[in-house]
């Protein structure tokens, strides 16, 4: 996996982009791709693109960013007039189906319902290199436009040709292009009858500004809701072939055990079974689930485990193990952090800690694989098809081309669906079987062997003038990551610093990665500060502020909110806490309840300001800003992962607490459009304040500062 | 042992073969194809496999299928009546109460049951029937809207 790091592009919390493929068959390995990697096109990309893309060093070339500009691999304008936008991003609930197809909609002038999307297939789609990074709508929203701003103009010219007119008095609207000047006018689907569009795409089109958009812009509803209501959505785990088994992979009893003995000779006497073992994989398919499941349990393994370390030790083990000295691309320094902590009237130094926490997508990992003259093609829920696609070549020693990974719109991912673990066992146990095979991961597998959100200690040192000017900032993040790392804040002193340790447990990306981390310690943090300089939380965090979009946000959100507000009954609680991160902005406003009997804390009430620019769907992003608000409370809270000797003690729902209906505050989400601002997307950033902000009012409900999250597992009851 | 067992599912009768003690779900989903009920977690903990059972909503997966056979069992295929939508449906269709929409079979399913033994349940008691369903995508207040919604337009046009 070398060639990999030194190009690495990416956040290095996303832990995962370098892990090898959770199973390793004993076959010769061979590299297919540097001899064939240039050569495939299973999509038409213009050649430079394809050349930029496709022979990087290393099959996993995902440092490339560059986007395919091929017109028709990105659009096409039907004989029918149908239009149909293709993306390698994938559906994972944030709805970008409907985001993509609107943009497209707008920059084409045609009727929203004539554009469907092509998402996620590795056949049909433009490479890309996953669903992750709030990337979408930044990178794909402008490249779709683009695309369709092109495609009018050749229509346009078209059209100009027909008539003999020239092409500027013209115009395109409605699908169709008209003269104004002799009233002539051509259906869309009538030029592009018997026609190839223009394979070259300008970098620079003109695109339609923001304020001009009619299409995009608007709360237009999910555009295939009704087949999610009637329960016909084919999602990965619902799809079945003739003659389909069902797989079940052997897990071994901990993290990192090894196989000594396997005794599979019971399973002889079942009818149907097929029983696969490759180095430490031991796998099974059979005609039905219940039959998979009855076959792995007939298998007798024995493993050799090796000692670990548990939660209760991982804090101290991760300060102890990080490297004595980190690489300068994870340090930041400017002025002099003593001199500034030397001349400060309050200085508070504190350590702040945050749990491993799991995505727990409701949709479990799963895959369908199917051979088919040597050539594989896997439906799954992944959001890397196309790494998914390279590391499935990879396993199996195939080229590239003879691999198609399809991505059905999936129940979730969070992040939590890069690898292609699922779809690696259902590919080997079909390739054994001859015959198509599912594999469903269970709720335990899912929480077990899937990645987390990795553990990490902060510790922070400032310092504040007496009027609440910050003077001083260091900032050492161990192990969880560097997104969100820098701080906002005006301070001419700082020092920050990642420091990474090597995995405990299998680690990777989350929603927002490690900014939800760095954004509790420094937000909790700025909070116990303007307490100790008696400072108002808002006033404190404004007088060291300069950026106008987040002091947009957080007036947004206090007005909303009625900030600063006066506790009217016992245990009552308000706290904030803002962020920037991936071009987008965040205030959140939380109310609590401290029953001062019991100790649990209640979120009564979160009022959250969002700024991402151009709102493409204004109903689409409330969802996303919600779900987010709501998942980051149960990080905030009470979500953990509990593991010792390698193995999860709450794989499951009832050990592992998720926000349920009865945790669900009253909510407010405030979305600012700023149409003279390029989109951003969303679907990260609006999660980062909410546990700092729910923290700050337990501090002003109860004069108790929570420093670990989650932050109230028992209420405020040690465990 | 697989044994001989008639279901009766959205109205038709379902001639199936299989051990008493497989839960429901596998059979509806494997069998019969009615892939609408989800597998969310296996342990009735999660709700993304409730169907109704003699009306009531139950765990899928925590019903042995020798259990189901004596009660007409509806799942969220059966609600759609001649291409019109059930009130519920119709009301998380309005509301966009769903994102990856894994979870809204169940969600239905439960909010049906729900709207069945109380055609005009209050906010608290929207939350403490759904309190077993998960949504991981946090679509709760929609899904609590959605509810309110269908338990008026039910109470308005008889739906």
């Amino acid at each position: 996996m070398s060639g990999v790091t030194d190009k690495f592009a990416f956040e290095p919390e996303r832990y995962e982009f370098r892990a090898d493929p959770i199973h390793q068959f004993e076959l010769a390995r061979r590299d297919f791709f540097k001899l064939l990697g240039a050569g495939i096109a299973v999509f038409a990309i213009a050649k430079d693109a394809l050349g930029a893309q496709e022979t990087a060093p290393g099959h996993r070339s995902f440092h490339n960013e560059e986007l395919p500009k091929d017109i028709s691999a990105w659009l096409h304008v039907g004989e029918d007039g149908t239009v149909t936008g293709f993306t390698g991003k994938a559906e994972i609930g944030q709805n970008i189906r409907t985001a993509l197809a609107q943009t497209i909609a707008d920059e084409l002038r045609v009727p929203f319902e004539s554009v469907r999307m092509v998402t996620a297939d590795t056949a049909l789609t433009p490479f890309d290199a996953g669903t992750f990074g709030s990337r979408t709508t930044s990178t794909i929203t402008p490249q779709l436009r683009r695309v369709s701003a092109a495609a009018r103009d050749i229509l346009v010219e078209a059209a100009a040709k027909e008539w003999n007119v020239a092409p500027e008095g013209l115009i395109a609207a409605g699908a169709k292009v008209t003269d104004p000047a002799s009233g002539h006018s051509l259906k869309y689907a009538e030029l592009a009858r018997g026609k190839t569009l223009a394979q070259n795409l300008p970098a620079e089109d003109p695109i339609t500004p923001a304020a001009q958009w009619t299409i995009a812009g608007k709360p237009i509803p999910k555009v295939d809701g009704r087949s999610f209501v009637t329960g016909h959505h084919q999602y990965t785990t619902d799809i079945r072939f003739p003659g389909m088994l069902y797989g079940k992979v052997l897990r071994p009893p901990s993290f990192g055990a090894t196989l000594t003995a396997c005794d599979d000779s019971t399973l002889k006497a079942m009818t149907g079974v097929v029983v696969v073992r490759d180095g430490d994989f031991v796998g099974v398919a059979a005609p039905s689930a219940h039959e998979a499941q009855t076959a792995l349990d007939a298998i007798h393994a024995q493993w050799k485990e090796v000692p670990q370390i548990s939660n209760k030790e991982i804090f101290s083990y991760l300060k102890q193990n990080a490297a004595a000295k980190s690489e300068d691309r994870f340090r930041k320094q400017k002025g002099s952090v003593e001199e500034g902590l030397a001349g400060a009237a309050h200085r508070l130094d504190a350590t702040y800690t945050v749990a491993y926490v799991a995505h727990a997508p409701l949709e479990p990992r799963a895959a369908v694989a199917q051979w088919t003259d040597g050539k594989l093609t896997v439906w799954t829920g992944t959001q890397r098809p196309f790494a998914n696609r390279d590391e499935l070549a990879d396993v199996f020693h195939l080229p590239e081309s003879s691999v198609r990974v399809i991505v059905p719109d999936t129940g979730s991912a969070y992040g939590g669906k890069h690898t292609s673990d699922a779809a690696v066992e259902a590919a080997r146990l079909s390739r054994a079987a001859g015959r198509p095979v599912k594999v469903v991961w269970t709720r335990e597998e899912e929480f077990t062997w899937a990645y987390f959100r990795p553990a990490g200690v902060i510790e922070i040192k400032s310092g504040a003038a007496s009027d609440g000017t910050l003077t001083a900032w260091e900032f050492h993040n161990y192990h969880s990551g560097m997104s969100g790392i820098e701080t906002p804040y005006v301070v001419a002193n700082q020092r920050t610093e990642y420091h990474p340790v090597p995995l405990i447990l299998r680690s990777g990306s989350y929603r927002g990665l490690a900014a939800t981390a760095n954004h509790f310690a420094r937000e909790t943090h700025m909070d116990a500060l303007a307490s100790a300089a008696r400072l108002d939380s808002l006033d404190f965090r404004m007088k060291n502020l300069s950026d106008a979009r987040m002091r947009a946000v957080l007036e947004a959100a206090a007005k909303s909110f009625g900030w600063p507000r006066k506790k009217t009954q016992k245990g009552q609680g308000f706290g904030l806490a803002c962020g920037d991160e991936k071009g987008s902005y965040v205030a959140t406003f939380a109310e609590v309840a401290v029953d001062r009997k019991s100790d649990a804390v209640r979120v009564v009430r979160m009022v959250e300001a969002f700024e991402c620019g151009a709102i493409v769907n204004p109903d689409g992003l409330h969802n996303q800003v919600v779900g987010a608000m709501i998942q980051g409370l149960g990080g905030a809270l009470f979500e953990a992962i509990e593991f010792e000797s390698g193995r999860i003690k709450n794989p499951h729902f009832a050990s592992y607490r998720v926000p349920r209906f009865r945790d669900v505050p009253e909510i407010e989400a405030i979305l600012l459009d700023r149409k003279d601002l390029p989109s951003a997307g969303a679907g990260e950033t609006p999660i980062m304040a909410v546990a700092p902000a729910i923290g700050n009012a337990i501090f002003h409900a109860t004069g108790v500062r929570l420093n670990n999250l989650p932050m109230a597992p028992n209420g405020l009851r040690p465990a | 042992m697989a044994k001989p067992i008639e279901l009766e599912v959205n109205g038709k009768r379902y001639p199936v073969n299989y051990p008493p003690d497989t839960p429901l779900l596998y059979v509806l989903r494997d069998e019969l194809g009615l892939t609408g009920s989800k597998y969310g977690c296996g342990e009735g903990q999660c709700g993304a496999c409730t169907v109704l059972i003699g009306g009531a909503p139950r765990r899928s997966c925590q019903i042995p299928v020798s259990a189901a056979a004596a009660k007409p069992v509806t799942t969220i295929e059966g609600l759609e009546k001649d291409g019109r939508l059930n009130a519920v449906q119709q009301a998380f269709l309005d509301a966009g109460a769903f994102q990856c929409a894994y979870c809204t079979s169940g969600m239905i399913m439960s909010s049906v049951g729900l709207l069945q033994a109380n055609p005009n349940p209050s906010q608290v008691q929207i939350i403490q029937f759904l309190q077993g369903n998960v949504c991981r995508c946090g679509t709760h207040p929609r899904i609590i809207e959605a509810v309110r919604q269908a338990a008026k337009m039910m109470q308005e046009h008889g739906r």
